[in-house]
């Protein structure tokens, strides 16, 4: 499935130009991507948050593609709705095409707060996409901690001071506990791996039921990093088996890409300003090994995961 | 033509299960919730066995309910929903969403206290607590009344210079559960008075995209309120001719307010829900003694009918009104709005406030006896005085 | 800034029209503009997957430009581009 952009570029892109997401943010090139990787009619959910309040700032909006944004915590239960309305109606013979389903939200809008409303739309299966684009924080509202947020960030909620390292607890790992639905294809993906991301669109959409992809998409902002270095920390992310990239279908695991050699996870964090206090303060080195641990746990188990589940 | 009509004994959570199946929405999202669940139990069989073929959506709250239920009927749907107490209020900020994004759909609200502490019983605390949230608001009295309001209640929402949300009150347990005679309309008739849906900018309308929901911020969000202000307006105007064409099936009346005994009435109760049939009891006992006395029933909260409840009350001697919740710190919310509305006329009748039946606190024909004789004896008190409390 | 309308005159309900976004230009955002060299280009298209701004210009399968109408001058282009292509300059060189 993969994508020739020499094919790419001669289809138009489903979100304008004109939204006032930061420059150098992921978010916009992520949707549009999503949008391109799919050639049915779709209609998109979106939950409150930067790429919601960006994009649809009244009276203009970049969807070019029917759009709903109703409150934060609830991206899923619209879509549930929007889903539920297409085959009553589609049942009753009023709406003759297909047209697929998909849901925007941050990681505040899906860790958190959206958590209770996913969790619901995923059990009762409908038939839609979730994509979460992950940066690790509530950045619309000035990087505040979220359940995504990773050990040693400086957030503004829980902020680095004389007492305090920033965050201490781990990352919530959102990709299993969607995959602990079963019945559900689940997939954690990489805006800078773009091409493996769009195929994971497709199969998310073609998959008859509920579909998760998690993707990590920095926050250059709070991320501390330049406007040009999204793809590049997101790529690091990836190199250093911090953001592993695999899907889970129906409860079988498939790594989809296996660094030969793993970089250090001090390479990801190096480069990003929300954890320069832990390469000079001290206790920050310690929190960094526990950090690589942690990467390295959560690694080696989903090698056993994929052994365990393998198909002969 | 009057129809024809099935006299039933059903309880009111059956009646608003009997008008769901008639009107036959295409989704109804719903969570169970002590006493509304009765409603969505009796749908879901009428789904199960065939007869509405609704695609009921087994939210897992009831913040999902209603974020299901904007969903749907932002794609185009009819849609019906139905909760009480403890799931309104966690429906709460996404009730003010479904109508500010003007969003027809009628929710059956089966009152119930709210907590805390948690008690399941009825009163209005529920309700009220959604009164600005700019949906209309019809309060039953009865079974009967539950079952024409709810098909009333889906023409009125989609009316095309409404297109507003409406919520259909009846008391918990109260009307819920009680088992009463019941005048059902036949299916094709109720078929035909609700009409197909035609939604208005469906999102399901793919070759015409359209954004739902946007960042509105000061350059526009006021003139969005607006608008919510103009469509309660014309709420009020287009309500009687919907009425009309009710009637006209039914041979029942529908009205903002009713009045019972009250042309010629010197003392007067002012309440609504099932209160009113309690009044309506005593009233006819103490009118065999001589008694000038009426009820003024409010059928209809939102859009508040406040010159017509002015009208009726103007002359009167004295006038007791009735809330099934109340207002910490302020006047409780239904004697607060009569009296506000009370302020325009030239012979303003003595107001007294009474809270009854909080916590499904029985409201008997004592109590409307004392609130009565006491507006009578010309006994009057300064703020609320409460009708079956233990001083 | 267009006249704002009353409320007689906007849609009901907060709708707004689907990709009108494309009215309110963000290039004003700029403080450095790419500079793209034709020559070097080997039109991989990967500057246009990345432009969160949808402002890379494609015609007949080759970049031509970047639409400073909306580039916010993020620098994403410049960044990916395998061959240098393209480099950023600060926006002030340009203005009189």
């Amino acid at each position: 499935m993969a994508f020739m952009l020499k094919d790419m570029v001669k289809k138009e892109w489903r979100l304008a130009s004109g939204h006032r997401l930061c420059p150098g943010c992921p978010a916009p090139t992520l949707v549009k991507l999503a949008l391109m990787a799919i050639d049915y009619d779709v209609v998109v959910a979106n939950a409150t948050g930067c790429l919601e309040v960006s994009t649809t700032i009244y009276p203009y909006s970049a969807w070019k593609v029917p759009w709903i944004h109703n409150a934060f915590e609830n991206a899923a239960a619209t879509i549930s709705g929007v889903e539920a309305a297409y085959k009553a109606l589609k049942k009753k013979g009023k709406i003759n095409r297909d047209i697929k389903f998909i849901a925007f939200g941050g990681d505040g809008g899906t860790y958190d707060i959206g958590i209770q409303a996913l969790s619901g739309a995923i059990e009762r299966g409908h038939d839609f996409l979730y994509i979460l684009y992950d940066n690790e924080g509530y950045m619309n509202t000035g990087n505040q901690r979220s359940g995504a947020t990773p050990t040693g960030a400086n957030t503004t909620t829980v902020p680095v001071g004389k007492k305090s390292l920033g965050k201490l607890r781990v990352k919530k790992n959102i990709t299993e506990i969607i995959a602990g639905h079963g019945r559900v294809y689940v997939a954690q993906a990489s805006i800078s791996h773009w091409q493996d991301f769009m195929n994971k669109v497709k199969k998310g959409v073609e998959y008859e039921g509920p579909a998760f992809i998690n993707a990590l998409s920095p926050c250059v902002r709070f991320w501390r990093v330049r406007s040009d270095q999204a793809m590049e920390v997101a790529k690091l992310g990836v190199e250093t088996n911090y953001w592993p990239l695999y899907e889970v279908v129906d409860g079988v695991y498939k790594i989809n890409y296996k660094p030969r050699k793993p970089k250090p996870l001090e390479e990801f964090l190096k480069i990003q300003g929300r954890f320069s206090h832990l390469f000079k303060r001290e206790g920050g080195k310690e929190l960094i090994e526990e950090s690589q641990m942690e990467v390295n746990r959560r690694w080696e188990r989903l090698l056993k995961l994929e052994e365990a589940t393998k198909q002969s | 033509m009057i129809a024809e009509k099935t006299l039933v004994a059903i309880t009111g959570a059956m009646a608003s299960a009997h008008a769901m199946r008639q009107i036959n929405p295409d989704v109804v999202a719903a969570y169970p919730i002590t006493p509304q669940t009765p409603i969505m139990m009796n749908f879901a069989q009428f789904v199960a066995d065939g007869l509405a073929d609704t695609e009921v959506v087994t939210v897992e709250s009831e913040h999902s309910a209603m974020s299901a239920c904007v969903g749907a009927a932002a794609a185009g749907a009819r849609v019906m929903t139905a909760t009480a107490a403890n799931g309104l209020a966690l429906m709460h900020e996404i009730v003010y969403i479904a109508a500010s994004t003007r969003l027809p759909m009628v929710m059956s609200i089966v009152n119930r206290a709210l907590s805390g502490p948690i008690n399941i019983h009825c009163d209005h605390s529920d309700t009220m607590a959604e009164r600005d949230s700019g949906w209309i608001q019809i309060f039953c009295e009865n079974a009967q009344e539950v079952y024409e309001s709810t098909i009333l209640a889906m023409k009125w929402a989609e009316n095309e210079k409404v297109l507003l949300p409406v919520m259909v009150n009846q008391d918990g347990f109260i009307i819920s559960h009680s088992v009463e005679n019941v005048e059902i309309l036949p299916d094709d008739v109720v078929k035909e008075f609700v009409g197909e849906h035609v939604p208005h900018e469906p999102l399901l309308d793919v070759e015409h995209p359209i954004t739902y929901g946007p960042l509105d911020l000061y350059d526009y969000y006021f003139e969005h309120k607006r608008q919510q202000m103009e469509a309660m307006k014309e709420a009020e105007k287009e309500f009687p001719k919907i009425a009309a064409k009710l009637s006209a099936i039914t041979g029942n009346e529908y009205d903002f307010i009713e009045s019972y005994k009250l042309d010629d009435a010197e003392y007067v109760i002012v309440t609504l829900g099932s209160s009113a049939g309690t009044v309506k009891y005593v009233v006819d006992e103490m009118r065999e003694t001589g008694k000038k006395v009426g009820l003024l029933k409010i059928r209809v909260f939102r859009p508040f009918p406040g010159k017509r409840i002015a009208e009726a009350l103007n002359g009167k001697k004295a006038v007791a009104v009735l809330d099934r919740s109340a207002s910490f710190g302020a006047e409780a919310p239904i004697y607060a709005e009569v009296k506000s509305a009370l302020y325009t006329i030239k012979e303003r009748p003595i107001l007294q406030s009474y809270v009854y039946g909080l916590g499904g606190r029985d409201f008997t024909p004592d109590h409307a006896k004392t609130a009565f004789d006491r507006l009578m004896k010309g006994e009057f008190f300064e703020g609320e005085g409460y009708l079956g409390l233990r001083d | 800034m267009a006249k704002l309308k009353t409320w007689k005159e906007i849609p009901i309900g907060g709708l707004t029209e689907a990709g009108s976004s494309a009215r309110f230009l963000t290039g004003s955002w700029r403080v450095e503009r790419p500079i793209f060299d034709k020559e070097k280009c080997i039109n991989c298209m990967l500057c246009w997957v990345v432009c969160p701004d949808m402002s890379i210009v494609v015609k007949d399968g080759k970049v031509t430009g970047m639409d400073l109408d909306y580039c916010k001058g993020c620098g994403a282009c410049a960044s990916i581009c395998p061959v240098k292509a393209i480099t950023m300059e600060p926006e002030t060189k340009f203005q009189k």
